[in-house]
C-alpha cells in the first residue's frame, strides 16, 4: 500500500492520542488504535517502514507508537 | 384520502391523557383518557360519528357541523369533535334532529360538488361520498346556483394534482400543510362563496413553496387533491404495511396495491397513520418515488464478462453465480486468502447485511468486509462507543417534543430527514430554542414561523474549534451540572477534559479567526445550551464527513455529559444517518474489526460463539475498511469482491483514485437494481431486488427495528439475500434459510442487544427499539438512564487539528458537500422518477462576492477544479453560504462531484473528508468542452495510481 498514505494516517491518529492519552501511556494507545483497526499487511507495511527508515515521515509519538506496536508483533518471516 | 386499510378516529389522542374518564355513548360505556374528544371516544367504541373537517392528524376545527351530537341535560348540539369526554356523560350521536341537521349540511355541501361519483378517483373512499349515504342524500335539495365549476385543474405537481371543482373548503388540506408538515405553502384565500384553497400566491402547485409531502393529499375527504395514480380503473384491492427505504427517518408506509395476484402492482404509497417513526406522515421521496422499482433500466438478468472492456454477456442465475464462485476461489488460490472482501448495503435489509458479513468471514474466510456506513457515520460508531459505550444515537424521533433548546449541527434535516425535521419544526414553534452550526445558511435558520436563535456560521473544517470554544464557556462560566458528572463519569477524565478546554487557546475570542464566528455568538450559544433547560443535539455528516469527525462525536458527547444532557427525554446526542438502514447496517457486524453488535473479531469468547454457530474458524485481526481495499487493490494484493447495493464509483471521494483501483481488480461482483457507476468496473453483475419485493427489517436513526413486506414477487427471480445464499452454497457453504425471519432469529442468538426480537414481535409491537432483550423486553427508546452504557461516561480530550486540505492562491475556495430535499444520494432511485422536476442537476451555490469577482452569473456554466479533479455545472448565486465557501449535491453521475474531493479522511475511521476541500470556480463559456477533457483526464490515471494499476 502507499507508504505516504499510512505515515500520514498514523500521525493523524497520534494527534489525537498526543493530547488525549497521558504521555506514558501515548504510545501505546496509538500502537492499541493501529492493533484494533488496522489490517495486517497495513501494520506490517508501517512497521517494516520504521524499520527499514527509522520511521522517515512520522511524528515521534507514531514512530513510538509504532515500535510498540512492533514489539508485540511477529517478526516478519 | 387515507390508506384504505385505516380507520379513522376523526381526533388525535390527547399529548396528556388524564386518569380515566367513563362515559356512555349511545347506551354503551365506555373508559376514555381526560382529554379525549367526544368523536374519539365514540370511534374507540367503534361508533362512527359522521364528519368531514375532522382527522386524527389534525386538530380538531368544528367547521363542518356534521358531527353534532346530543348530550343528556345540556342545550344544543355540540360538535364531538370539539367536545370533550367526561365523567358521566350520556352521549347520543343519532336521533330524528341530528339526522336532519345533517341533511341540511350535506345537501348544502351536495349543491356545490360534482355528482359522477362513478368516475372519480375516490369513489368508494370519499368521505363526502360516504357521509352523503350516511344522511341518506343523492342529490341536491336546492335549485340550481352558482357553483364553482368549470374550474382548471392544477396538474403541474408530476404526483397529485388539485381539482378545485371538488373541493369542500374543509380546510384539512391547509392544516396539514401548517400542522404537520409546517410548510405553510396552502391558505384559505377569500371569504364566504369565494373562499378557495390556493398555494403560495394562488400559484401552480409546482411552483409555489410546497414541498410534495402529500400530507395535504392523505388529508383531503375528496378527491380534491388526489395521486395522479388513482385514475379510475385501477383498483387498490390490499394494503401492505412496510418501511421507507429512503433516509434513516424509516418511515412506516402503507403500499396499496392492484394489479392480478400474479402481476400485483403498488397504485400508491401513503403514510402509516400508526407509524412509530413518522406518525402518519412522508415526503416527496417515500410518498412518491417509489416508481424506480419498475423503471425500464432495472437490470433482470445475471451478466458476466472476462474483461471490463468486453461487451456484457447475458447467463443464467445458475452460470452467473458458479463464475463468481470460481473466481473468487481462483484469486484466492493465487493471491492469498485475504485477496478478496464483501461491501454491505446500508440499503440492504438487516437480514441481507448480516449475510454477507456472514459470507465474507465464513465462506470466504477473511474479515475484508466493510459497509457504505464508512463513508458516513463511521465516526459516530466510535465516538459515541468511545464516550458513552454504545455505537448509537441514544433518543427516539419522540424526544424531541421535550427538547427545550435544539442545537442542530452538520445537518439539513429539512432536506435530509423531512419527516424528523417536521416534528422538530413543531416543537420549534411551541417555543423551544435553536442554535444552527453550520457553513451555509440551512432551511431551519430561517422558513415560515421558524428562525434559529443563534446560526454559527462557521467556516467548513472548524467544527471542533466551534464545539471546544463551546466547552470553553461553559466550563470557565461554572455552567456545568457537576453533580450528574461527578455520578455519571469517570472523574479523571473529566478533570483533564475540564482542564483544556479551560486553556485560553480554546476560547471563542482566540478561535475566532479560525472558525469566522463572533465569539459572542458562540458564548451566546454556550450559555443557551447549558442553562436552557433540556438540550438536544442532532447532527449529520456535516459533523462526521470531516478528517476530525470522531473527534467531533466525542467533543459533543463530551458536551452532552457535562451539561447533564443525556438519559432522559428531551435531551441527548443524536446523529441523523444518511441512508435507511446506516444504523443497522453498522448493527449487523459489517465493519472489518467487528461482529454484529459491535463486538471485536479479537475477543476470543464471541469470536467463540460465531465459530460454534458457523461452523468455520473465524480470522481474529481486523480486515480492510474500503479506502484500504482500494489502496490494496493498487497494491495488488486485493483483487476480488462482491459488493451488495453500493455505487462507490460515485459516492466515494477521488473518483480517480477509486476508479483506478477498480480498474485494477479481477474480479469485481456487483449486486444491483442497476448498472450503476461501479458497475463499470464489474466482472459479474447479479440483479437486486427493490424493498418491494422481499422481506426484512430496517434499522433507522433512533435504533428503531421496522419490518419491510413484500409487495410483490422479485422482478429478477431472486431477493437479495437468497442470491448471497446462492453465492455461499456454491462457495461450499451453504447456507439454508427459507424466510428472512431466520436470519433475525439467528442475530438474535448471536447479538446480546437482539435477543428478545423476533418478527412475531415485530408484528404484534409495529416496531422495537433496540436494545431488546431480558432487561428490555419491548426494547429501549431512551438510552444511558441512570448510568452510561459503558459504566461510568468518558470525556476525551479534542484538540483542534486543522485539515491539512487548505486554501491558497491557486485554490482559494471551500467546497463543501451535501444533499436536497428532492435526490438521494447518489440518485440512483431518485434520478428515474419524476422527483427530477424539482432538481434535474447538481449546481453550484456560490455567494454573491466570489460571484462577482469571477464574472460569474446566475446559470452560468463554471468549471470547478481542485488538487484532485475538476467537474463542470451550473453556477446558482446565493447568500446561503458565506463568502468564501461553495456547495454542490453529489447526486447525478454527469457531475460526479466527487471528482474533485480529496483521500483526506477521520483519523480514527477512515471516513472520507467530503466537506472541505480547496477549489478554484472559474467561468466557462464551452461547458461540453470542459466536460470532455475533464473526462479524458479523469480517464488517465495520476502517477501514484499508475504505477500500481
Amino acid at each position: 500500500m502507499n507508504i505516504e498514505l499510512l505515515v500520514k494516517m498514523a500521525n493523524e491518529i497520534s494527534e489525537f492520542f498526543a493530547s488525549e492519552s497521558p504521555p506514558a501511556r501515548a504510545a501505546e494507545d496509538v500502537a492499541q488504535h493501529l492493533r484494533s483497526f488496522w489490517e495486517p499487511r497495513m501494520r506490517r507495511q508501517i512497521i517494516a517502514h520504521v524499520r527499514a527508515t527509522g520511521g522517515a515521515g512520522l511524528s515521534e509519538l507514531a514512530r513510538h507508537g509504532i515500535e510498540s506496536l512492533a514489539a508485540a508483533e511477529p517478526e516478519p518471516v | 384520502m387515507f390508506a384504505i386499510d385505516y380507520h379513522d378516529h376523526g381526533t388525535p389522542a390527547p399529548a396528556a391523557a388524564g386518569a380515566p374518564v367513563t362515559l356512555e355513548i349511545d347506551g354503551q360505556a365506555i373508559s376514555v383518557p381526560a382529554g379525549t374528544s367526544l368523536m374519539r371516544a365514540a370511534a374507540l367504541a367503534g361508533i362512527a360519528v359522521p364528519k368531514l373537517c375532522a382527522t386524527d392528524t389534525l386538530n380538531a376545527f368544528g367547521s363542518c357541523r356534521l358531527c353534532l351530537v346530543e348530550i343528556e341535560g345540556r342545550k344544543g348540539y355540540p360538535a364531538s369533535c370539539t367536545t370533550l369526554a367526561e365523567a358521566g356523560m350520556k352521549v347520543h350521536t343519532q336521533s330524528q334532529n341530528l339526522s336532519r341537521l345533517r341533511r341540511g349540511v350535506i345537501e348544502l355541501y351536495v349543491s356545490d360538488h360534482p355528482l359522477e361519483c362513478a368516475t372519480c378517483a375516490a369513489d368508494g373512499h370519499c368521505e363526502l361520498q360516504s357521509m352523503a349515504a350516511q344522511v341518506g342524500v343523492t342529490e341536491s335539495a336546492y335549485a340550481p346556483g352558482a357553483v364553482h365549476r368549470p374550474l382548471e385543474v392544477d396538474r403541474s405537481n408530476p404526483y397529485f394534482q388539485f381539482d378545485p371543482q371538488l373541493c369542500i373548503v374543509c380546510s384539512r388540506c391547509v392544516r396539514a400543510c401548517d400542522d404537520i408538515q409546517g410548510t405553510f405553502a396552502l391558505t384559505v384565500q377569500g371569504r364566504g362563496f369565494d373562499s378557495k384553497i390556493v398555494a403560495s400566491q394562488a400559484q401552480p402547485f409546482l411552483q409555489s413553496e410546497c414541498v410534495s409531502c402529500g400530507a395535504c393529499v392523505e388529508s383531503c375527504p375528496t378527491a380534491a387533491l388526489s395521486e395522479k395514480s388513482l385514475t379510475v380503473g385501477r383498483p387498490r384491492t390490499h394494503a401492505v404495511t412496510t418501511t421507507c427505504a429512503y433516509c434513516g427517518v424509516g418511515c412506516s408506509l402503507t403500499a396499496e396495491v392492484g394489479g392480478t395476484s400474479d402481476a400485483p402492482q403498488v397504485v400508491r404509497m401513503v403514510p402509516n397513520r400508526t407509524g412509530h417513526a413518522n406518525h402518519g406522515h412522508a415526503c416527496v421521496k417515500g410518498r412518491f418515488a417509489y416508481g424506480y422499482a419498475v423503471h425500464p433500466d432495472r437490470q433482470l438478468k445475471p451478466l458476466i464478462r472476462a474483461h471490463i472492456t468486453d461487451p456484457w454477456q447475458e447467463v443464467s442465475w445458475e452460470a452467473a453465480i458458479a463464475h463468481a464462485a470460481r473466481e473468487i476461489r481462483r484469486i484466492q488460490a493465487r493471491y492469498g486468502r485475504d485477496a478478496v472482501g464483501g461491501i454491505t448495503s446500508s440499503r440492504c435489509t438487516n437480514e441481507e447485511t448480516f449475510l454477507v458479513q456472514k459470507l465474507v468471514r465464513a465462506a470466504f474466510g477473511t474479515n475484508n468486509v466493510d459497509t457504505c456506513a464508512r463513508v458516513c457515520h463511521s465516526p459516530t460508531g466510535y465516538g459515541l462507543k468511545s464516550t458513552l459505550g454504545e455505537s448509537a444515537g441514544t433518543q427516539a424521533f419522540t424526544s424531541v417534543t421535550e427538547a427545550d433548546v435544539i442545537l442542530v449541527i452538520g445537518a439539513n434535516p429539512t432536506d435530509g430527514h423531512p419527516v424528523f425535521a417536521s416534528q422538530m419544526k413543531r416543537r420549534l414553534r411551541q417555543g423551544a430554542k435553536l442554535i444552527v452550526i453550520d457553513p451555509r445558511a440551512i432551511g431551519l435558520v430561517r422558513s415560515p414561523h421558524i428562525e434559529a436563535d443563534l446560526h454559527l456560521q462557521l467556516r467548513p473544517g472548524t467544527n471542533v474549534a466551534v464545539l471546544n470554544a463551546l466547552a470553553h464557556v461553559i466550563v470557565t462560566e461554572g455552567l456545568t451540572r457537576e453533580p450528574y458528572v461527578a455520578e455519571r463519569c469517570e472523574q479523571p477524565s473529566y478533570q483533564r477534559w475540564k482542564a483544556f478546554v479551560s486553556e485560553a487557546r480554546n476560547a471563542p475570542e482566540a478561535l475566532a479567526e479560525v472558525t469566522g464566528v463572533a465569539p459572542e455568538l458562540v458564548r451566546r450559544a454556550a450559555r443557551l445550551y447549558a442553562t436552557g433547560g433540556n438540550g438536544a443535539i442532532y447532527y449529520g455528516l456535516g459533523v462526521t464527513e470531516h478528517s476530525q469527525g470522531s473527534t467531533a462525536v466525542m467533543a459533543l458527547a463530551n458536551l452532552a455529559m457535562a451539561t447533564g444532557n443525556l438519559g432522559r427525554e428531551g435531551v441527548g446526542v443524536n446523529p441523523l444517518r444518511g441512508q435507511n438502514n446506516v444504523q443497522g447496517s453498522c448493527d449487523m457486524g459489517s465493519f472489518p474489526h467487528e461482529f454484529s453488535g459491535y463486538r471485536h473479531v479479537s475477543d476470543p469468547q464471541v469470536r467463540g460463539l460465531f465459530e460454534q454457530a458457523w461452523g468455520v474458524s473465524l480470522d481474529p485481526e481486523p480486515g480492510l475498511r474500503i479506502p484500504n481495499m482500494f489502496e490494496a487493490a493498487l497494491d495488488g494484493t486485493f483483487r476480488g469482491m462482491y459488493v451488495q447495493g453500493e455505487d462507490f464509483v460515485q459516492s466515494d471521494p477521488d473518483t480517480h483514485h477509486v476508479t483506478s483501483a477498480m480498474a485494477a481488480m479481477e474480479c469485481v461482483i456487483v449486486q444491483d437494481l442497476f448498472l450503476n457507476e461501479t458497475a463499470k468496473f464489474a466482472h459479474v453483475f447479479l440483479p437486486g431486488s427493490s424493498f418491494l419485493e422481499k422481506d426484512g427489517t430496517f434499522t433507522n436513526a433512533e435504533r428503531r427495528i421496522s419490518r419491510i413486506r413484500r409487495v410483490m414477487p422479485p422482478r429478477a427471480g431472486y431477493a437479495d439475500w437468497e442470491v448471497t445464499m446462492l453465492l455461499a452454497r456454491a462457495l461450499g457453504y451453504p447456507m439454508d434459510y427459507h424466510h428472512p425471519s431466520e436470519i433475525m432469529d439467528e442475530i438474535a442468538r448471536l447479538t446480546p442487544t437482539f435477543t428478545a426480537v423476533s418478527y412475531e414481535k415485530l408484528d404484534r409491537l409495529g416496531s422495537i427499539q433496540w436494545p431488546c432483550n431480558e432487561a428490555a423486553p419491548e426494547g429501549t427508546p431512551t438510552m444511558h438512564v441512570g448510568q452510561f452504557v459503558r459504566g461510568k461516561g468518558r470525556f476525551f480530550t479534542t484538540e483542534y487539528v486543522p485539515t491539512s486540505e487548505r486554501v491558497n492562491g491557486r485554490f482559494p475556495l471551500i467546497l463543501t458537500t451535501g444533499r436536497i430535499l428532492s435526490q438521494y444520494n447518489v440518485g440512483a432511485q431518485t434520478r428515474r422518477t419524476d422527483n427530477v422536476v424539482w432538481h434535474a442537476e447538481d449546481v453550484l451555490e456560490i455567494h454573491p462576492h466570489d460571484a462577482e469577482a469571477r464574472g460569474i452569473a446566475d446559470g452560468d456554466w463554471v468549471g470547478l477544479t481542485s488538487r484532485t479533479g475538476e467537474t463542470v455545472l451550473r453556477a446558482q448565486v446565493s447568500e446561503r453560504i458565506a463568502p468564501g465557501v461553495v456547495y454542490t449535491t453529489f447526486h447525478f453521475p454527469q457531475t460526479q462531484a466527487n471528482v474533485v474531493t480529496t483521500e483526506n479522511s477521520d483519523w480514527a475511521t477512515n471516513c472520507p473528508e467530503y466537506k472541505v476541500t480547496a477549489v478554484q470556480v472559474v467561468r466557462i463559456t464551452q461547458a461540453e468542452a470542459w466536460r470532455t477533457r475533464a473526462a479524458q483526464e479523469r480517464s488517465a490515471a495520476r502517477p501514484r495510481d499508475a504505477a500500481h494499476a
